[in-house]
């Protein structure tokens, strides 16, 4: 497979550009909800939109009604996301969860995928337990009762945790909290007793719940995959989330840069251009090349994660590794180089900052990934 | 599809058979590569076999036309062949700058008789080029150049004075930048080849920090060129020349990591890396930017074969390439620790970690600066005024 896109890749990658550039824009939406104060941080509308253009079944099989469609072409609408900060549920909704439902029984999919292609449902995961993301280790605890499980714990850092109809859980159902066995993956209803949420408003305006699970039943169909045998699934949402976060990271990290050099060719001082300054050349060149090479990385974890490739794990690490200093490194230099309007809320250059921030920490931020790039060469 | 499913078998089957287990371990240093040429010696029997029977299919030069010496390889196959080498860990079975640099030029810009008779010699690996290029006064402003070749109807008497000419001293002819209009400095240049054996030719080695003595200062003292061996028109040797360090670029890139797959934490000492968390963080680091920089290597190549891509980006490319390679040579040391200081034993592979760490400094210079490449990244790729 080269790493270009088809002829296909390309008219999707043309869409999705033009519709979030139009309907995703930053003033149309992240500032939109971020200054009515929306419980939600999104628009319903535009995910609606979303759905009509197919995009919310991107990765549903086509037999359940989806495009069918791989985290290449899924890649592409996050890239928009990022370039234009839309916030949305698609990442954890159309990516995640429809991971996670693809592995499920019909039943639960029946339940779950015709909202979700419609653009009436959104969804959640409920993985992380602590302030960093470390998913080896699950102490959520599930234990079988009446003819399902009773579910005990808490969940952090659940994005859209308050909007969404259905939260994928992971928990334990067997052996101690670091044991790679004994996961259990459960399809849980927002508003199943026992489950409350302190949604919290984060520094991009994005919205994050703390999850507490205190005897929240549920019947055997709720769970997802095998019971104890979850861990494979858990990795297959985690590859897809993490492989997608990458991707956004890279629209985050063009979109920050775009908006840069554009100022570098306009701005004046010492009656030059500042692009003129080869101090300041230099390093948006530098920054244009981690760019590239964080998108090439990203675009083959997708290729090698579609082709069910064994050396997928590691270079999803590598891709979420490196599109998350890229962007870090973009937004960056992207405040700098603006100065001080850099620094104002008006200018939309640090909203990039902010959504690189908390794309950073989702799902692992660069040091957990070279940590597993180290552990998976064996080292 | 299914047509690339059997090429592949081919090629790994041939490859089964054709390549000498010696040819399947890597090359050692500068010194272990096959670069061919009329004065070559080949460091063993099988280095010898391999390349010869290569060259005999055309897979010296892979994508090059069959009337070239090559394999008539499309851009899908070639990667087929270059990936099944790398399967089994295959050296090149011939390096030289006839193939990186001016095979690609030529190829471009060359007469039809020039592509047969040039093309021919460096795929069977029978001439060795060197590329005088660089002068005393004309280094990153190498536009500046003052070689100088006085027009004598059918032949020019060059005279002046290159240097860093690599493997001056062991190449049996040059591509040579030449100015032939004093009155215009870019469409004043030409660019020339001829036989290093030419009277009035003389080279003179210079000992490189690595001890090494790989490149030259090449004087030219009325040297006679015969018309015909030019490339391109009359004092339009700038846009060859430029074309051609496209392909040099591209090439001092994939020094830098791009064909390298493995990890360096596992390839250095274990123990180094696992004693030392701080080292252990550092090596995990570069292996995230290395591996990454391997995907934007394949990628390149993949848009470079089809066309796509920016035509500048082999600058970003060499950049990007060369800081990462000298980045993984800094570490090598690290980990190596005093063992990798030891310049001369036989434990040291003749102090090999140490040479080839000091060699990698020069990445980043040759071939146009990393400072260079971001002056072209900025101004060719993003359009930033000035420059
Ligand atoms: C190992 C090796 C092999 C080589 N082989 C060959 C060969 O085979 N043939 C050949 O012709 N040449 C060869 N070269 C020469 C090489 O191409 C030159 O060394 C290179 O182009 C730099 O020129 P210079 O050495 O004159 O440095 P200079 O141009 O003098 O540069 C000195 C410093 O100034 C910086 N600088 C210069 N201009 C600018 C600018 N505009 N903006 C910012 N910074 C700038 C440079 O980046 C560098 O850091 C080789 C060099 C080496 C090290």
């Amino acid at each position: 497979m080269p790493l270009y896109h088809t002829e296909d890749q390309t008219m999707l990658a043309d869409t999705a550009r033009q519709f979030m550039a139009d309907e995703g824009a930053i003033a149309k939406q992240l500032r939109h909800w971020r200054d009515t104060g929306c419980k939600d941080g999104f628009g319903h509308t535009l995910w609606k939109q979303l759905a009509e253009l197919g995009f919310t079944g991107i990765m549903v099989s086509e037999d359940d009604g989806g495009l069918g469609m791989g985290h290449v072409e899924a890649g592409i609408v996050m890239e928009e996301i990022g370039r234009n900060l839309t916030p949305s549920p698609f990442l954890t909704s159309a990516i995640a969860a429809a991971t996670a439902l693809g592995a499920s029984s019909h039943e639960l999919k029946g339940r779950y995928l015709p909202g979700l292609l419609s653009g009436d449902s959104v969804f959640a995961v409920a993985i992380d337990e602590g302030r960093k993301h470390r998913p080896e280790r699950i102490a959520t605890q599930a234990v079988r009762s009446g003819n399902g499980f009773r579910l005990d714990g808490a969940k952090t850092f659940v994005i859209h945790g308050a909007s969404a109809d259905m939260l994928v859980v992971a928990a334990r159902t067997a052996g101690s909290d670091d044991d790679a066995d004994g996961i259990t993956l459960f399809a849980v209803p927002r508003d199943t007793v026992g489950l409350s949420q302190d949604a919290v408003r984060l520094v991009d305006s994005s919205i994050a719940s703390h999850i507490k699970l205190e005897g929240v039943q549920l019947d055997a169909d709720a769970v997802i995959g095998e019971v104890d045998g979850g861990r494979e699934v858990l990795n297959r949402v985690l590859n897809a989330a993490r492989v997608g976060a990458a991707a956004e990271s890279v629209g985050v990290a063009a979109g920050a840069f775009d908006m840069t050099a554009t100022y570098l060719r306009q701005r004046k001082q010492f009656g030059k251009l500042i692009g003129e300054f080869q101090s300041l050349q230099h390093r948006a060149a530098h920054l244009y090349s981690e760019i590239e090479i964080a998108r090439a990385a990203t675009f083959k974890a997708q290729q090698l994660l579609d082709g069910g490739s064994e050396k997928a794990d590691l270079m999803v690490s590598v891709a979420k590794a490196k599109a998350g200093k890229a962007a870090g490194l973009a937004v960056r230099e992207g405040v700098q180089m603006h100065g001080g309007i850099g620094m104002t809320d008006e200018y939309d250059i640090g909203l990039y900052m902010k959504r690189d921030r908390a794309l950073a920490e989702f799902m692992g931020d660069q040091y957990y990934h070279a940590q597993r790039v180290a552990q998976l060469s064996g080292y | 599809m299914s047509d690339l499913k059997n090429f592949r078998e081919e090629i790994r089957d041939w490859l089964e058979s054709n390549c000498p287990p010696e040819m399947r371990q890597p090359v050692k240093d500068e010194d272990d590569v096959c670069w061919g040429g009329r004065n070559f010696q080949f460091k063993s029997e099988a280095q010898k076999t391999w390349m010869e029977r290569c060259a005999a299919k055309g897979y010296t030069v892979p994508d090059w036309p069959n009337a070239y010496g090559g394999a008539g390889m499309s851009a899908a196959e070639a990667k087929i062949w270059r990936e099944e080498c790398a399967r089994i860990g295959a050296r090149p079975p011939l390096s030289s700058f006839g193939i990186w640099m001016l095979g690609p030029a030529l190829l471009k810009f060359g007469t039809e008789e020039q592509k047969i008779h040039y093309l021919g010699q460096i795929a069977r690996g029978e001439i060795r080029w060197c590329q005088g290029y660089s002068e005393p006064g004309s280094g990153s402003d190498l536009v500046s150049l003052q070689t100088f070749g006085e027009d004598k109807g059918d032949h020019w008497v060059v005279n002046g004075q290159k240097i860093w000419t690599s493997y001056a001293d062991k190449a049996d002819w040059i591509f040579c930048l030449v100015r032939t209009d004093k009155t215009n400095k870019y469409q004043g240049i030409s660019f020339l080849l001829f036989d290093m054996a030419s009277p009035g030719v003389s080279t003179k080695p210079i000992l490189l920090i690595s001890g090494n003595s790989p490149f030259c200062e090449t004087f030219f003292d009325n040297v006679t060129v015969p018309k015909e061996q030019i490339v391109g028109e009359l004092n339009r040797g700038w846009d060859v020349a430029k074309y051609l360090l496209g392909h040099e670029r591209e090439m001092i890139s994939s020094t830098g990591g791009g064909d390298r797959a493995a990890s360096l934490g596992s390839a250095v000492s274990r123990a180094a890396a696992l004693e030392d968390p701080v080292l252990r963080a550092e090596l995990a680091l570069f292996d995230v930017d290395a591996l990454a920089f391997t995907a934007m290597s394949e990628k390149f190549m993949d848009e470079v074969k089809v066309g796509k891509g920016h035509p500048a980006q082999p600058n970003m490319m060499k950049y990007a390439g060369t800081e990462l390679n000298k980045r993984r040579l800094e570490l090598v040391m690290a980990a190596g620790g005093s063992a990798a200081l030891e310049w001369e034993s036989e434990a040291s592979n003749g102090g090999s970690s140490a040479r080839n760490w000091l060699r990698t400094k020069a990445n980043s210079i040759e071939g146009g600066t990393s400072e260079v490449m971001l002056n072209v990244v900025a101004k060719r790729i993003l359009d930033l005024p000035g420059a």
